[in-house]
């Protein structure tokens, strides 16, 4: 049997985004990962020198990691750029770990940074032909996601409004979130009745178009004792990869997130009752229920009810999504590092209006490609280890 | 010595033209393989054989893309009755009205310019 990554031998102990939103005119993905980088290393009090490995992905940049060191000016021995969408991060956080456990690293740095909202959509990602795909125009990754809500709603009879449930619930938190790029209430009706894109979504039911990137720092359990703020400790990560394209994918209702979630609640020795802060990535609406039936939060078919009610909004009977998600805060392309940045800052109280109580354990939950890549991370305070 | 072989999408396309849809199957694992490839995703195997659907299937997933301009169209996962899934389109009805278990008949949409032929379904009963 293979040993596997320790329980909380790292942990994430600097964490920071770039500029969001629309970024100044000219600024690149190296700017905003270099923002990250800076921010992120002042937020635990290490230095660039100190950094000796260094990960990152972005669809703007073929090799990325390489104009990342330049720009930073660092020759780190540790190189890292697995790039499986928008879950690319929390793939990061396990190779990083285990990096670390095998001495080839201390001190990791995973970057982002994206301007797909400045150069457009078309210029931030390369379309690829796929000759069995492309020739029907799916409107992708929209229409992918929304042939996945079809099935969920033929099988279980979830309704539209139960996801844009999920939509309403995503901007009450954005609203309190000084960061969240919308600002203004948004209804069921509100979500129902906008421009629609690919049936079942309108446009409110799929994630934002904006610029951003990030950081995130991570260290040794034994080095992030005494460094500037409580560190967030890796309790559990698993990935799972269940296909590339939506018509390859075994069973539309059911995602790798099962697989992914219960690698990492058997590495956390917890399970989802334990989990006070629940960040799944919300490229669609869809996504949220799919990701709460697979990670034991509801059945499965049942997330549908589960979000209904207010009962994943602030006040509600489980956190979801408290920055807002990419629903309502920020989606740059590939959001899974906001995810990690959101779970780090919920275990050390930093919330502010959004604040989870006693924030303890914090799941983290990547999705890439069209629901293809699912990786999960399980954070923890002090007290959990 | 083996010879090179055949790009897969080519004997798929060559079929098309034929006005056949072929898919391959692997005799190890006893079922169906699509998209055609070179490598079995069951076994390893690299034997993998064709064969030419009867083209009747019923809809698995569907949606409908409102692009920004133009008319709204239909996007539809099909599961052939040999055991294997496709992306194609349900046409001669409206794309709204493409039901989830819906049976459904292959047909070849011919090429215009430099498009490839590529496979299209419509409703059993219209077809």
């Amino acid at each position: 049997m293979m040993e596997g990554l320790k329980r909380g031998s790292a942990a994430i102990v600097g964490v920071a985004e770039s500029d969001l939103g629309q970024v100044a005119d000219g600024l690149s993905v190296f700017d905003l990962m270099a923002q990250g980088v800076g921010r992120a290393l002042d937020d635990c009090g290490l230095k660039l020198k100190d950094v000796d490995a260094l990960f990152s992905a972005t669809t703007q940049s073929r090799m990325s990691v390489l104009g990342l060191a330049e720009y930073l000016g660092i020759n780190p021995p540790y190189l890292g750029s697995t790039i499986v969408g928008g879950s690319s991060f929390e793939y990061h956080v396990a190779h990083a770990m285990g990096a670390i456990a095998l001495g080839l690293c201390n001190v990791a740095v995973i970057a982002y940074g994206s301007t797909q909202r400045s150069v457009g959509r078309k210029q931030a990602s390369v379309r690829e032909i796929n000759p069995y795909e492309s020739p029907f125009r799916p409107f992708l990754p929209a229409s992918a996601y929304a042939l996945a809500a079809s099935r969920h709603m033929h099988q279980f009879g979830t309704t539209r409004e139960q996801l844009a449930a999920v939509a309403v619930a995503a901007r009450e938190w954005a609203l309190l979130n000084p960061k969240a790029w919308e600002k203004k209430p948004l209804t069921i009706d509100g979500v129902l009745s906008s421009r629609m894109v690919s049936y079942p979504f309108t446009v409110r039911d799929c994630c934002l178009v904006t610029d951003g990137g990030g950081a995130i720092v991570v260290t040794s359990a034994e080095r992030a004792k005494s460094l500037r703020k409580p560190a967030a400790y890796v309790l559990g990560c698993g990935q799972s990869t269940t296909h590339a394209n939506i018509s390859s994918m075994p069973d539309l209702t059911v995602t790798g997130a099962l697989t992914s979630g219960k690698a990492a609640y058997q590495m956390a020795r917890l399970g989802a009752a334990d989990v006070d802060a629940v960040e799944l990535y919300d490229a669609f609406t869809i996504n949220t229920i799919l990701f709460l039936e697979d990670l034991g939060f509801c059945k499965k078919g049942e997330g549908g009810a589960f979000v209904s009610g207010g009962r994943i909004a602030p006040k509600g009977s489980l956190a979801v999504n408290t920055n807002g998600g990419g629903l309502s805060y920020c989606h740059p392309g590939m959001y899974g590092l906001f995810l990690l940045i959101e779970a780090v800052r919920q275990l050390r109280g930093e919330c502010g209006a959004r604040q989870v109580k006693d924030c303890e354990v914090a799941l983290a939950h990547g999705n890439g490609g069209v629901l293809s890549s699912q990786a999960t991370v399980i954070l923890g305070t002090q007290a959990t280890l | 010595m083996p010879s090179n072989q055949d790009a897969p999408l080519k004997t798929y396309q060559d079929h098309l033209a034929r006005n056949e849809l072929a898919y391959q199957f692997s005799r190890e694992a006893g079922r169906a393989v699509f998209y055609p490839r070179v490598l079995c995703p069951f076994t390893g195997s690299d034997q993998l054989e064709w064969r030419v659907s009867k083209g009747l299937g019923t809809v698995y997933a569907t949606t409908v893309v409102h692009p920004a301009d133009g008319k709204p169209f239909n996007v539809a996962l099909i599961d052939c009755d040999e055991g294997f899934r496709l992306m194609s389109r349900v046409e001669d009805i409206a794309p709204e009205q493409v039901r989830i278990g819906q049976r459904v008949r292959f047909r070849v949409h011919r090429a215009e310019g430099d498009e490839d032929p590529y496979p299209v379904f419509a409703p059993v009963e219209n077809a």
